[in-house]
């Protein structure tokens, strides 16, 4: 009889991993007895590299850390030096903020739904959640030129003004998105094969939760009624009507729910927005820090005067460190700047919400087959852009 | 609300306290080393704050300073919805105590400040690079480590000496 065990990499390429995760397996036949994930594979040194840029110029960086997020992480790193300067984004840059990180919402919970059924084999779901993703896309277009790596939100507002056609596009998603949220119901939520996959799989409990720092959908499976949103509002958000989705089981099928639930209650935030889009400027009035409007730059001279300024000087904020928490699609995103005075952050740091998140990946999966790992990663929804920094 | 916070820390934790500042309305206390563990503790199991969340553990490098590194704690209360910032100051090659003890999130938190930073951490059970790989030289996030520095990393070029390029 055979009784050693035996050494698997998951990983670093493999499709399940989402990315370039590897996770270093102690397997007893088909049981893990040891799980250590190893990441690192993705590090670009963005804390780094911020160090050594003027404060707007990091934006487009946020992007790429979790990038099927743009706008969310554009928003937190945006709070946090509004907060260091003091200045605070006009009624509409702040009613749009909230609209396009909830439409962020949806895109990074739908390509968790495709990827995370296609792991555990429901591979249709990849295409469907493809097909809608395509809208959202289109108004990350439309907004800021780019489908992807948006970089649409400055310090004090937002890069330009909403296009004419923007309405119609976020109308269209709220009319045909409630009716694709069904169809993905009626294919996941009663399939056998989707329960057994899910059900009881990747357990963790309330306290194990806490205690490993889970934010996000995560923890709300578990049964932790939080969301920062409603905790701690930032750029309006006290102002929308909105639910927290919970659920106690804790398991993989769990978090599903809570994430269908969210995109449920971001449809309903975003028609809020919509509604009430407020009329008026999209970056703050506060020369020398913020950017002026583009008319502005080319029509008054004090303003290309500034412009000038800002692009090659930049800004000196206050000696000072700040911490903003933003609850972000994977959970809590937090950015912490220390300003010593001059036109760079000293220091940028980035609190990842998925590198937390997966730190735990041992705990849901130790004792369960082989098979399970695959469902516990996919359901913690990470993103190695934003793990690896 | 910070109040509460602040009363209660001080109250328990008064001389062990360097300073108390409240900037951009965020509290943070600048605490002793060796009353980190207890102080964290404190906050997580008081039935009146309950910091139960370690949100972030980060560093900062301020080289001209006699303890050049700020070892910097992120605490979260559910109930009280605050964040609490801790820093500890400590000098190059001087080690903190962990906090793996108290939560398992601390495990890789601290891996990251001792893979950027070379701060290490007394008693962690796992305590080796994370980002970076095993090989690497150097501690990235420390002031006095080059933007554009070329680490050596291929078979052609392992025993040039490095280049920094401008």
């Amino acid at each position: 009889m055979q009784t050693e065990t035996m050494t698997v990499n998951l990983g670093p390429q493999h499709p399940a991993t989402h990315g370039v995760l590897r996770v270093v397996l102690e397997l007893d036949g088909e049981v893990v007895i040891k799980c250590t994930p190893e990441v690192g594979y993705l590090h670009t040194g963005i804390e780094k590299t911020a160090e050594a840029k003027l404060y707007y110029k990091v934006i487009p960086m946020t992007d790429r850390m979790d990038y099927l997020a743009p706008m969310s992480n554009n928003l937190g790193y945006c709070l946090a030096v509004e907060k260091l300067l003091g200045v605070e984004a006009p009624p509409k840059a702040q009613w749009a903020r909230v609209l396009l990180t909830e439409i962020t919402r949806l895109n990074s919970h739908l390509v968790w739904l495709g990827t995370h059924a296609l792991d555990i084999g429901a591979m249709s779901m990849l295409l469907y959640v493809f097909r809608e993703r395509e809208d959202l896309l289109t108004i990350y277009e439309a907004v800021s030129g780019q489908r992807m790596m948006s970089t649409y939100f400055r310090i004090g507002g937002l890069a330009d003004d909403l296009p004419d056609d923007f309405e119609p596009m976020v109308r269209k998603v709220l009319k045909t998105f409630p009716v694709r949220f069904q169809e993905y119901e009626n294919i996941l939520t009663n399939n056998r094969i989707w329960r057994n996959r899910t059900i009881g799989v990747g357990v963790i409990s309330k306290e194990e939760a806490i205690k490993s720092g889970i934010t996000g959908p995560m923890l709300r499976a578990a049964g932790v009624k939080h969301d920062l949103r409603k905790a701690r509002p930032y750029s309006s958000y006290e102002k929308f009507d909105f639910e927290i989705p919970t659920q106690q089981a804790s398991d993989c099928f769990a978090r599903y729910q809570v994430r269908l639930e969210e995109m449920r209650q971001s449809l309903r935030i975003i028609q809020q927005a919509m509604d009430g889009m407020p009329e008026g400027r999209y970056l703050a009035r506060v020369p020398g820090v913020v950017l002026p409007t583009k008319e502005e730059a080319l029509f008054q001279m004090e303003a290309m005067i500034y412009h000038f300024k800002l692009v090659t000087e930049g800004f000196h904020p206050p000696k000072g460190e700040v911490y903003v928490t933003i609850e972000s699609p994977k959970g809590e995103l937090g950015y912490y700047i220390v300003s010593d005075g001059g036109t760079m952050p000293y220091r940028m740091r980035v609190r990842p919400p998925s590198f937390v998140n997966i730190s735990a990946l041992s705990k849901l999966v130790v004792g369960r087959l082989l098979a399970d790992v695959i469902a516990c990663i996919g359901s913690i929804d990470i993103v190695l852009g934003e793990v690896d920094r | 609300m910070n109040n509460v916070t602040r009363e209660r820390v001080t109250a328990q934790f008064g001389d062990k306290i360097l300073a108390t500042t409240e900037s951009f309305g965020e509290l943070a206390f600048a605490v002793d080393k060796s009353a980190i563990v207890a102080l964290t503790r404190f906050l997580r199991d008081d039935i009146a704050l309950k910091y139960v969340h370690l949100s972030d553990i980060t560093a900062t490098d301020w080289p001209e300073r006699e303890q050049r590194f700020e070892v910097i704690y992120h605490l979260y209360s559910y109930d009280l919805t605050e964040y609490v910032r801790f820093k500890v100051h400590v000098a190059d090659k001087e080690s903190v105590p962990t906090l793996t003890g108290e939560w398992d999130t601390a495990n890789w938190l601290e891996r990251e400040v001792f893979d950027l930073f070379g701060i290490s951490f007394d008693g962690h059970p796992d305590l080796r690079r994370i980002l970076l790989w095993d090989e690497f030289e150097g501690h990235p996030l420390r002031k006095d480590y080059p933007l554009t520095y070329e680490t050596p990393q291929f078979t052609y070029n392992k025993d040039l000496p490095p280049e920094v390029i401008k």
